[in-house]
């Protein structure tokens, strides 16, 4: 089947089976490699992305259900190739991570918290990531680079405040 | 681990999502895809068509009527989460939705959905059990309506019409009094399938006597099940009663035993949940 | 390091190199590469734990289109030779599809090739075997009587290892010994299970006959054994290890996925890629770990001094031996944990049983080993009355008496572990730790403090290896590492290994720009393929800050003496009176810069001094520190290092629901001096996790029928951000005398004292009732349903 993907601002014409998750079809069709497969049957968390918003995951959707939707995998988080945004930074800065395998799953359920939440409590940044399984860290790290990345935004927010935006 | 091939169709309508449903007895609807995903993937479900439901606008939103809260089938769980509706009228559901999986799951998963699974730890057929709750279906062009203790008859299996679709689910408004609820479950790790799960609603007088009391014990055997401690109509709802009521009322649970949980343990664990929920009750109703 | 500098770049906050690449979704992990006409593999699975395979018909399969190829275990065991098993146990025959029988349920009988993953699942469902079952048995004890349906007939029985090991007067410790104790604790088969899959893909290249590999790899002589198997010559086999790999902690092994994939991509001339599903990764992907019962022993006085201890450790290795059994011998490296205690008899026993195979998982039995011995401290003061923190203190071996030879022929390099005690203790507050348990109490909670004091052997020279198999000659255990300066003066590192996420570029930078006295954001690190690349042996037993470290920092400094002798040769002066600081070589006379030995190095050779090459360029290969000698009378320096660790935690729980949550947990760690501590930290952390994990949660739990019933991670569980508390790390640095910078290993820290931390803590917690819950994980109903009995019979 034909089917529009939108992915980080850019539309992806691709032709996959309906049984094609989105998982499979953002690596394999979009060529977007970031998106990690773990467990495949919607535990580990491993390929989260964000979806209108929301994270969820793409091994639990299909590719056919997905056009027309805002997905945002995390080739679309660093602002220009070789930078990083405030999360990514803030993830280097605490090292919140070991392998790599989870961390683009870990670093959209993270983006998708501060999206609506500038100020989370550990409780809620613990909360917004219980369904990503890290096997590396035992979390200290990652709860530090969001609770980290939290303040920075709040800073620049308050910055930016300051200076009249 | 992919899934056997089926096709798709999503229909522009709910008459045509039904017409698909009725003319493939290996039809069937994906809503929010939370549960029946993993299981295409394992092959435990082989369906010859998915018929994605998601998108028909009627079955989406949450609306209040003279019957009370309708959920519309595919309303996704993280809006009911955050409805307001359902946190004033159907406080018994709101306590129990943020038990519900983990954040990126409810952003998918749907009310309809969690129903239709019949999962017995399922904290939403939980809720919709206690409160009696009616399912609506849609079968050969008319409505059919359950109540939660004839829909649930097995783990997994429900007295759902083959080839029919969910469209609704209608919550009773909370009572007039003072209400109060209370979820409580238990599992090796938060947000998994609980071992044993308990939600309690109580309505008070302005004298704080309880007027009505509601129990419902989930995840401990093959559906989730209102019991019955009418007995606490008219006490303080002081521990002992809560107590006293939750002995009478559980004495006879049927519980399963497995790797996680021994039926003993879920038991025991029952009636301690259930002193939890009713417990929370009393103080959100005090 | 001259002990006057202060380091530059060691122990400071940097950041860690590899992390940008991560968080950019920019890892290249197996998965994300793709080779021209690559074909993808499924695999058919035994439905039985035992069962003659009598036919297997892939017609079906093989019509199908898409489909190229249905392998069995009878073709692939004819054309390529056995794996290696660690013992000497030549008629434990393994392959990686099952031939003539399979020996447990989720074992590949066949694989399909096919040009998508999905269309061969579609075919291996295809793929129609006729079996006749057999008896099978899944009990490591029942597998000890003489009478049990042996998994291999060819072998005769199922013991793969019974040996036993008396080191000093066991028999007259225990005769003069106030009193004995008798303990039994198990150990439930759980492993580290990445959250990436084992993959590999493979690619032969018939003109130039070279097998490329790109693999999810963290594995010991892979090359070696692959083209051993596949009977190529060792450079015909070239393992590309600039793969990221998506966790291992010991698991990512890859032999029988690799030899299979290997042989396929020969034999149908196309590129040939195996990513595990998890339910192949689960159920056989043959990465399980552990699973163990122990049976001690143990004779002490009355005044709380532990004389001597029998182990008898009984390990059930599951179908076939790989290098399972070893896992019994790496803690023979630290059998009496921090403690003095004067003898020891230990009795290795391993079984095969109808189970999936067991790989090498963190610690390398280690952890297990460790809950053992930790229970039998918490026993023995329990039984005798004294406080279990004091007991420990009165046992532990004291720092004025490193280097400490313990019985079992090991030295331990150095440690402090009474300082480490008493700092945790002091952030902890102790005394109002147990008052908050006491209050915690009070409320009608369960609540525990559980302790745990244990060592972490790192930096491993495998001397297990000839220690349990005399035919096995192992003395070393190298590592390689090569600096290089290019012409326009740049260094790049090369090492010769896949990561994990242990840093290995971070730390190969960090110690050569340390040496160098160079910024390390300017360093280069690379990894060659195994063609490329000097003798290493990967990153297992803890070994990478020290062999790596070690080989990086030689290497560095061979490169200094390089530069130091064009300096002064180029100042007529003496090289001795000559040398190196920041780069530049200092001289009696003025300094000669950085830009001018790199210019002398590279073009002029006439201005270097006689004898000597051009270019600028050092390798190093380093032995392990104390790996010389090969066992004797039972006995041999297993490790260098000996990193140590104090768990301090408090939990609690409802008698009823009995889910312990953490209320507090400290760690106190001491690995010597620390290269980056952000990695430290969170290999303690992670650690803390898995071991987390195997007290509470992770179980391979095998049903009555031999069906493995942990398959997915529905039920395997793996602790999520809501059970793992906040911990708090208490740092020590006792440096090693061994090592260039006093650095010991870290990278099984926390998981190997956690396991034994928590189960005492829920000891604690349960010690009204007396209750012993002697079998790991412990699991929140069977701690209700002790309670509840013992109140029913109170």
């Amino acid at each position: 089947m034909k089917t529009d993907l939108t992915v980080n601002g850019r539309t992806y014409g691709i032709d996959v089976e309906p049984r094609t998750t989105l998982l499979d079809a953002l690596r394999d069709g979009c060529g977007l490699k970031g998106t990690h497969a773990g467990c495949e049957h919607g535990v580990c968390g491993a390929c989260t992305v964000i979806v209108d918003g929301e994270a969820v995951r793409s091994c639990l959707m299909l590719a056919v259900q997905s056009d027309g939707l805002d997905i945002t995998t995390i080739e679309g988080v660093a602002p220009e190739r070789g930078e990083l945004d405030v999360i990514q930074d803030s993830f280097c800065e605490t090292h919140g991570m070991q392998c790599g395998y989870c961390t683009p799953g870990m670093v959209l359920a993270a983006k998708a918290l501060l999206g609506v939440n500038r100020e989370p409590t550990d409780e809620e940044i613990r909360d917004a990531i219980s369904g990503n399984i890290c096997r590396c860290t035992g979390y200290g790290q990652i709860v530090e680079a969001i609770r980290l990345a939290a303040k920075r935004l709040r800073e620049s927010n308050a910055l930016a405040m300051e200076a009249g935006e | 681990m992919k899934p056997a091939p089926f096709e798709y169709l999503r229909p522009a309508s709910v008459d045509e999502a039904c017409e698909a449903l009725a003319s493939d007895p290996d039809a069937r609807v994906l809503a929010g895809g939370q549960t029946l995903v993993p299981m295409l993937a394992m092959r435990l479900s082989r369906p010859s068509i998915l018929v994605d439901i998601t998108r028909l606008a009627d079955l989406q939103g949450i609306t209040e009527t003279a019957e009370g809260i309708e959920i519309a089938a595919a309303t996704r769980q993280a809006v009911a989460l955050k409805s307001d509706l359902i946190a004033r009228q159907v406080p018994l559901l709101a306590a129990a939705l943020p038990n519900v999986g983990h954040p990126p799951t409810r952003a998918r998963g749907t009310v309809g959905g969690s129903i239709a699974h019949g999962d017995p730890s399922a904290e939403i057929a939980l809720a919709a059990t206690i409160l009696n709750a009616r399912i609506v279906y849609i079968e050969d062009g008319e409505e059919v309506e359950f109540e939660p203790e004839d829909f649930f008859i097995g783990p997994t299996v429900t007295m759902a019409p083959m080839g029919g679709l969910m469209t609704r689910v209608i919550f009773p408004k909370k009572p007039a009094g003072r209400v109060g609820a209370g979820f409580h479950e238990i599992a090796s790790r938060r947000s998994d399938y609980a071992f044993a799960s308990a939600g309690a609603q109580v309505v008070l007088d302005d004298d704080g006597a309880c007027v009505q009391a509601l129990l419902g014990i989930g995840s401990v055997g093959d559906v989730p099940v209102a019991v019955d401690v009418s007995d606490l109509a008219g006490t303080r709802l002081t521990d002992d009663d809560l107590k006293g009521a939750i002995e009478a009322a559980l004495a006879d649970l049927d519980c399963v035993d497995d790797l996680h949980a021994t039926a003993t343990y879920r038991a025991r664990a029952a009636k301690r949940l259930a002193f939890q929920a009713l417990a929370t009750a009393r103080e959100n109703a005090a | 390091m001259n002990a006057d500098t202060k380091p530059r770049f060691l122990s400071t906050d940097r950041r860690v190199r590899e992390d940008k690449r991560f968080v950019a979704g920019s890892g290249r992990f197996v998965q994300d590469l793709d080779r021209p006409g690559m074909l993808h593999v499924a695999l058919v699975a035994a439905q039985h734990p035992a069962a003659k395979i009598v036919k297997i018909d892939a017609s079906e399969a093989l019509a199908m289109e898409g489909v190229h190829y249905v392998i069995d275990g009878a073709e692939l065991s004819a054309a390529v030779n056995p794996l290696m098993n660690g013992l000497d146990t030549p008629n434990v025959r393994r392959f990686p599809l099952a031939v003539g029988q399979n020996r447990y349920a989720g074992e590949w009988i066949a694989a399909v090739v096919a040009d998508t993953r999905a269309l061969a699942e579609d075919a291996a469902e295809r793929v129609k075997v006729e079996v006749e079952r057999l008896g099978f048995l899944t009990d490591a004890e029942k597998a000890l009587d003489p009478e049990s349906t042996p998994v291999h007939p060819e072998h005769g029985s199922n013991l793969l290892l019974d040996r036993t090991f008396d080191w000093g007067p066991v028999e007259d410790d225990f005769a003069r010994s106030d009193e004995t104790l008798k303990l039994r604790v198990t150990w439930g088969r759980n492993s580290t299970v990445p959250i990436e899959t084992f993959g590999v893909i493979c690619e032969w290249n018939p003109w130039d006959e070279v097998l490329d590999v790109w693999a999810s790899i963290q594995m010991p002589k892979y090359a070696d054994q692959i083209a051993r198997a596949l009977k190529l010559p060792g450079n015909a086999v070239r393992v590309h290890y600039d793969v990221d790999v998506g966790g291992s902690y010991g698991v990512k092994r890859g032999i029988k996925q690799t030899v299979l994939a290997g042989y396929l991509c020969r034999k149908l001339g196309r590129p040939v890629r195996l990513i595990e599903d998890r339910l192949e990764n689960m159920r056989s992907g043959d990465a399980h770990g552990p699973e163990r019962i122990f049976d001690i022993e143990v004779a002490f006085d009355r005044d709380g001094t532990v004389n001597a201890m029998k182990m008898r450790a009984l390990d059930n290795a599951g179908a076939y031996a790989g290098r399972a059994p070893f896992q019994l011998g790496k803690p023979i490296g630290a059998i009496v944990g921090p403690y003095r205690i004067n003898s020891v008899q230990y009795r290795a026993m391993s079984v095969t049983t109808n189970k999936a195979v067991q790989e090498a998982v963190r610690g390398f039995g280690q952890s297990p080993t460790n809950y053992a011995i930790e229970t039998m401290m918490d026993r023995v003061a329990a039984h005798l009355g004294m406080d279990r923190l004091e007991f420990r203190q009165k046992n532990l071996i004291r720092s004025e008496e490193f280097p400490y030879l313990i019985p079992s022929g090991s030295t331990y390099d150095s440690g402090d572990y009474h300082a480490v005690i008493d700092k945790v203790l002091a952030t902890a507050d102790y005394a109002e730790l147990q008052a908050e348990r006491d209050r915690l109490r009070a409320e009608g909670l369960c609540a525990g403090i559980g302790i745990a004091a244990c060592l972490e052997p790192s930096g491993g020279n495998s001397a297990f290896e000839p220690l349990l198999n005399e035919k096995n000659r192992t003395s070393t255990w190298m590592e390689g590492c090569r600096v290089n300066v290019d012409a326009l003066g740049e260094v790049t590192v090369a090492i010769h290994t896949t990561s994990s996420g242990q840093g290995h570029e971070t730390l190969a930078a960090t110690v050569v720009g340390e040496v160098l006295q160079m910024d390390p954001d300017r360093i280069r690190v690379v990894r060659p393929d195994s063609l490329s690349s000097l003798p290493g042996n990967s990153p297992v037993g803890s070994r990478m800050a020290i062999m790596l470290g070690g080989a990086a920092a030689n290497a560095a400094r061979e490169l200094i003496r390089q530069a130091v002798a064009i300096g002064a040769h180029l100042s007529r002066a003496d090289p001795a009176a000559c040398r190196y600081e920041d780069g530049t070589v200092v001289t009696p006379d003025g300094t000669v810069t950085w830009d001018e030995i790199v210019d002398v190095a590279h073009r002029r050779f006439h201005d270097l001094p006689p004898g000597t090459n051009p270019g600028l360029t050092a390798n190093f290969i380093q032995q392990v520190p104390t790996g010389t000698a090969l066992p004797k009378d039972g006995k041999v320096q297993m490790y260098p290092c000996y990193s140590f660790e104090f768990h301090l935690v408090l939990l609690a729980f409802d008698p009823v629901l009995a889910k312990p949550e953490i209320r507090r947990y400290v760690i106190g760690h001491d690995c010597g001096t620390v290269i980056n501590p952000h990695i430290v930290k969170g290999m303690t952390l992670g650690g803390i996790a898995h071991g987390l994990g195997a007290a509470l949660l992770e179980e391979f739990a095998y049903d009555g029928e031999g069906q493995l019933m942990t398959q997915s991670f529905l039920d395997y569980l793996m602790p999520s951000s809501h059970e793992m508390p906040e911990v708090e790390i208490v740092k020590h640095e006792t440096p090693s005398p061994l090592t260039e910078f006093g650095q010991k290993g870290s990278g099984e820290s926390g998981y190997l004292g956690a396991p034994a931390a928590i189960s005492g803590a829920i000891h604690d917690a349960v010690s009204q009732w007396g209750i012993h819950l002697n079998k790991l994980p412990i699991r929140m109903s069977a701690i209700s349903d002790a309670i509840a009995a013992a109140e029913e019979n109170a």
